[in-house]
């Protein structure tokens, strides 16, 4: 899922500041599930917005909305519910959501609430991990199912490097060498000589280094 | 100017017993703040955030939240739940630059304790220090 946290409020004060009525928009996806962004969040951001405005003397109304996900076409539309109710949007969405509400209401502010942060997992309640940076050419075959890109510092792709010390990343003691734990587990695996292939150079054009990516699927489309 | 604090208190059922002893005016005679309004929940653990929020919202001056012992908490994990909501509204104050102390845990043990009163005691005196809430409008 995609994984995010909430702004620090001050930022969020800030641009919303010169509102008078707030759309708080939550997002029942990937957000809910990290709990960053779900409807319980969304209205402790509503809360904490009127508190903030208040300590400055200014009132402000909320309206607090959902959708079923913010990034689909579909469900933007549902927006139009509360038209001419707000003077912006903060939506409680992944980067994907607000950039989605931007496309496709022209007319519409929209602020977002979160940083969105990688795409991980939930290691244990409470605690997220980065495990894939959708690279767009994947070779967790080549590494045990362990991603160098996410998860080495430097996404080596013929790892280890000089720095690592007893499993560990060079960066941070408390950082796992993924190319260790790469190491260790082809060994374990039985794949151990897949550590002696060198990898080729990579072309990251496929990682957003060519830019903005996009996929089609003409057995999908309609047009 | 004299300030008289509003305090809101959310204590579980069980370490909040004595304050249905003698229609709570037991509580008055040991000397209990009335600048507190006490709210019962069955555990401390359901009180969420934004019922935390909601109670500034409301006009507290000072919010605090009275659940068992960490290592024995009537529900298991209740009051250890409490206790990091709380966390997380101080942590949200310190982001809006209020003051962090105005909102408290404590674990207390259960049943008729002189440690409630004393809580109670200690909330009043620190938020009548602070002064009023800097969110009334
Ligand atoms: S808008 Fe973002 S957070 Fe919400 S479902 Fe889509 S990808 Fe997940
Ligand atoms: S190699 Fe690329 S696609 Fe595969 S897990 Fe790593 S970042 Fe994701």
């Amino acid at each position: 899922m995609i994984v995010a946290e909430r702004k620090p409020m001050a930022e969020i004060i800030e641009m919303v500041k010169d509102c008078s009525k707030v759309l708080v928009l939550a997002c029942r996806g990937c957000v809910t599930v990290c709990s960053a962004g779900g409807e319980r969040e969304a209205a402790a951001l509503a809360s904490l917005i009127r508190l903030g405005m208040k300590k400055q003397g200014k009132a402000i109304e909320i309206i607090e909305g959902s959708l079923v996900r913010q990034c689909d076409k579909e469900y933007i539309n549902a927006i139009d519910e509360w038209n001419g109710q707000y003077d912006a949007i903060v939506s409680t969405a992944c980067g994907v959501g607000v950039n989605f509400i931007a496309n496709l209401r022209q007319e519409t502010m929209v602020y977002p609430a979160l940083n969105t942060t990688f795409f991980g997992g939930s290691a244990e309640q409470g605690i997220w991990t980065e495990q894939c940076a959708g690279c767009g050419d994947c070779v967790l075959h080549l590494t045990g199912g362990l991603c160098p890109v996410a998860r080495c510092a430097k996404s080596l792709m013929n790892g280890p490097c000089g720095g690592s010390v007893c499993g560990k990343c060079e960066i941070n003691k408390d950082t796992e060498c993924i190319w260790q734990s790469i190491h260790d587990r082809l060994g374990s695996l039985g794949r151990g000589s897949q550590m002696e292939v060198i990898a080729p150079i990579r072309d990251w054009s496929t990682a957003g280094h060519g830019g903005p990516r996009k996929i089609v699927r003409n057995d999908l489309t309609i047009s | 100017m004299s300030f008289e604090p509003k305090i809101t208190l959310f204590s579980c059922h069980y370490t909040s017993q004595q304050s249905c002893a003698e229609k709570g005016k037991e509580l008055q005679q040991l000397g209990f703040p009335a600048s507190i309004t006490l709210v019962r929940v069955p555990c401390t653990g359901k009180v969420q955030v934004t019922t935390l929020l909601q109670a500034f919202e409301d006009g507290a001056d000072g919010v605090y939240v009275v659940g068992c012992p960490v290592d024995g908490c009537h529900n298991v994990k209740g009051s250890v739940r409490a206790a990091k909501r709380v966390a997380a509204v101080k942590k949200a104050l310190e982001e809006l630059d209020v003051e962090s102390g105005r909102i408290e845990m404590f674990h207390l043990p259960r049943g008729l304790h002189p440690e409630f009163v004393a809580a109670g005691m200690a909330m009043d005196k620190k938020i009548r220090a602070l002064g009023p809430s800097p969110f009334q409008s």
